[in-house]
């Protein structure tokens, strides 16, 4: 029988390995579940996987897109991640996203039609300070009330939206589409427009800000004193108390990285992929990239990979429901299967699995499992 | 908006025939929809209309789908991966693929799309809608005749004039056969949300609504009127199974025949960029089976009311009618352009709500 056995020390080889692990169980599972659609399992993985990457009809649009849809999951992704290292868990980043947005496009648009080379610049800037201004709701009542901040940023998201949707049906509504409830096109203004870099791309300036911003936060992560208190928090909250961390100000400064950097992502969504707000602008980004950042392992380089890899699925998964006929809800529990064997593959780095004889199926950490604990 | 009705005109007359594609490949089509083909209405429609093409060409098409895109760059990238793929025709059946239409069949010009509910058109990019509002005014008139508290509940999505055409249809149909009639709208911000319209429908009810209008997608609205005992109307598919003591009709969006004709076309070579917007004469609008739980004679008068309008000697919208402000919109006679009805962003006299602008 199988028996799962505390290890001593978290297992640094299957922190790394885990998310393959998952996603070989997802691509296994997959293909069983498209087996059981009636669709050829190869075919479907391959078409999922491959064709985004390889098909040579596709590829000059395929793998710049995945770019373009990675690149919003990464920035917030590693917003993210200073958080969940600490502790501090946000789950609220898609209303930061959202808040982001609607700040910076609202700035834009009362400037229209003004055209000048700081607009977008100026809207950028916007998001951020709109993002860091909604993730300060959860800080300070988690700083000042000792309230749950998961609860708060995760009931701020559908707050936002509501923002969204009176803004887009009021104050920003275009005045040229018909009462339709969407904002003006930011791709008319060219001061406004997070215009493609590369023609026949897509690539605008946010994705080449979210390559910056993956070596940035690997510096702060490893190299800066910031850094060191975010971890430090981690391991617990006492001793980096006693360390004189200031874990107030981690607190806020983490769920500000966070507003930071899923409100600029929201303002290049919009201004360039989305191209306006409307009540469909949010697709879930900011929910997303939750997955992307334990995915990759809250580890810069690593959510670098997780956040294309996520794309691929989303991208592979459009290219599957037309190809194959594949339901819409097929693709999203494919891509669930992902966070599912991730969460399962995880046991693994404090777990090793026996064989072993009939016991109790967990074996706790303390002083009985002396035995397990030590023959390494 | 009489400017762009002449364009479209305009363009029609200069339509670019899209050549056929070669004759031994099936010719792809693809449709792209924004919420699961199992909603029982917007998307179930048109994915009937799929299945009619599928069913009408055999072998000779090679039709796909793809259901949930959200509206905006996801749907943008969609459509271009199915250019990409080979297909020739392209249906994108919501308003917010307007945009994204325009942008990935300026980059495709030898692949053809059909755009419903939008307004922007191309060479190859021609759109379609229905004019629901005949329908409405078909359980306008019956909502008229059957409540009994003069309270008619009405369930609105976007104040966009698709909508605000809709309402105004139904209230003046309703008042002509009911002087004292009132009319409760709620807008709930959602095209297909139950558990919100499920909201609004009880919301409705507690201000006296013993009639419920809907043009949002699902079928909650019928379940809370089948609970409470009082009368709805089904949207975009027949919803009778829903209610079957509350339910009296449905307005039903038929859009198989067109895609049916529109795939010909490309088949043919004949297929131009066109505007189309058809109600009951052509089908497009169906009112469905009427109850026989109203009155017999409601009955009678509600499908007069309904080939009236299909022969074209009724038009819903019919001076004298004035605005809600109380200044005259039509004359005495005189019946609305399309141009009106397409940027109507105003209530009719009567109605004692006001419009979220």
């Amino acid at each position: 029988m199988l028996r799962l056995e505390a290890r001593a020390q978290p297992s640094a080889l299957m922190q790394t390995a885990a998310p393959l692990l998952a996603l070989a169980a997802t691509v296994v599972g997959g293909g069983i579940l498209f087996l059981i659609l009636g669709k050829n399992p190869f075919v479907s993985i391959r078409i999922i996987f491959w064709d985004p990457l390889f098909d040579a009809s596709l590829v000059s649009y395929t793998r710049p897109q995945l770019l373009v849809k990675a690149a919003p999951l990464i920035m917030i992704a590693l917003g993210l991640s200073f958080g969940f290292r600490a502790g501090i868990w946000n789950i609220g980043a898609e209303g930061q996203f959202v808040m982001g947005a609607l700040a910076g496009s609202a700035v834009g648009l009362a400037l229209h039609p003004l055209e000048a080379f700081w607009i977008l610049p100026l809207m950028v800037l916007c998001g951020i300070a709109g993002g860091i201004a909604w993730a300060m709701i959860p800080a300070l009542l988690r700083v000042y009330f000792r309230t749950n901040e998961i609860l708060v940023s995760l009931m701020l998201v559908y707050v936002s939206y509501r923002i969204l949707t009176a803004l887009v049906t009021g104050p920003l509504r275009s005045p040229i589409g018909y009462n339709f409830p969407e904002s003006r096109s930011f791709h008319d203004n060219p001061s406004m427009h997070n215009a493609e870099l590369w023609s026949g791309t897509g690539i605008h300036i946010g994705i080449l800000v979210a390559g910056i911003l993956v070596v940035v936060c690997w510096y702060v992560m490893r190299r800066h004193l910031f850094g060191y208190h975010v971890n430090l928090m981690g391991q617990s909250n006492k001793v980096a108390g006693f360390a004189g961390v200031r874990i107030n100000l981690v607190i806020i400064c983490c769920l500000g990285i966070t507003g930071a950097l899923a409100g600029a992502a929201g303002v290049f969504e919009v201004t360039g992929p989305a191209g306006k707000l409307s009540p469909h602008f949010p697709v879930g980004y900011g929910f997303t990239a939750i997955i992307v950042a334990f995915l990759g392992r809250l580890n810069p380089i690593g959510i670098l990979f997780a956040g294309l890899l996520m794309a691929l699925t989303y991208i592979g998964g459009e290219l599957a429901q037309f190809i194959l006929d594949a339901p819409a809800a097929a693709i999203q529990v494919f891509q669930g299967m992902l966070l599912f064997f991730l969460v399962a593959a995880d046991l693994l780095v404090n777990y090793r699995v026996k064989l072993a004889v009939p016991g109790g199926l967990f074996k706790p950490r303390p002083a009985e499992s002396d035995a397990g604990g030590k023959s390494t | 908006m009489r400017g762009i009705r002449l364009l479209a005109a305009a363009t029609i007359l200069l339509g670019a025939v899209v050549g056929p594609a070669s004759s031994d490949d099936p010719l792809k089509v693809g449709f792209i929809y924004v919420g699961p083909t199992g909603d029982h209405g917007w998307n179930y429609q048109h994915d009937q209309g799929r299945m009619l093409v599928e069913e009408t060409f055999g072998d000779a098409v090679d039709v796909s789908y793809a259901e949930s895109v959200p509206e905006g760059a996801d749907s943008e990238r969609l459509m271009t991966q199915m250019a990409l793929s080979g297909y020739d025709l392209i249906f994108t059946t919501s308003f917010g693929y307007m945009d994204p239409t325009i942008n990935v069949a300026s980059k495709f010009p030898d692949v053809v799309f059909e755009h419903s509910t939008g307004y922007k058109r191309a060479d190859n990019v021609a759109i379609y809608n229905a004019r629901f509002y005949e329908g409405r005014a078909v359980t306008g008139h019956i909502a008229g005749h059957v409540t009994k508290s003069n309270v008619v509940g009405y369930i609105a999505t976007y104040p966009i004039p698709e909508v605000v055409r809709g309402i105004n249809a139904a209230f003046l149909a309703a008042r002509k056969v009911n002087p004292d009639v009132e009319f409760k709208i709620i807008w709930v911000y959602t095209w297909f949300n139950p558990p919100i319209e499920a909201d609004a429908a009880n919301a409705l009810i507690e201000q006296g609504a013993d009639v419920i209008l809907q043009h949002v997608d699902s079928t909650a609205a019928l379940l809370v009127a089948e609970e409470h005992g009082i009368w709805a109307f089904g949207q975009a598919s027949d919803m009778s199974e829903f209610g079957p003591n509350s339910h009296i009709t449905s307005i039903v969006n038929n859009w198989a025949p067109y895609y049916v004709e529109r795939v010909r076309a490309v088949m043919d070579g004949t297929w131009q960029s066109t505007d189309t917007w058809e109600g009951l004469s052509t089908g497009m609008v169906e009112v469905s089976e009427i109850s026989d739980k109203i009155p017999a004679e409601v009955k009678a008068s509600a499908l007069a009311v309904r080939d009236a309008i299909a022969d074209g000697s009724l038009h819903p919208f019919t001076g004298p009618i004035n605005r809600q402000d109380g200044t005259m919109w039509l004359a005495a006679g005189e019946t609305a352009s399309d141009g009106d009805l397409l940027g109507q962003n105003f209530y009719v006299e009567g109605i004692d709500e006001e419009l979220p602008q």
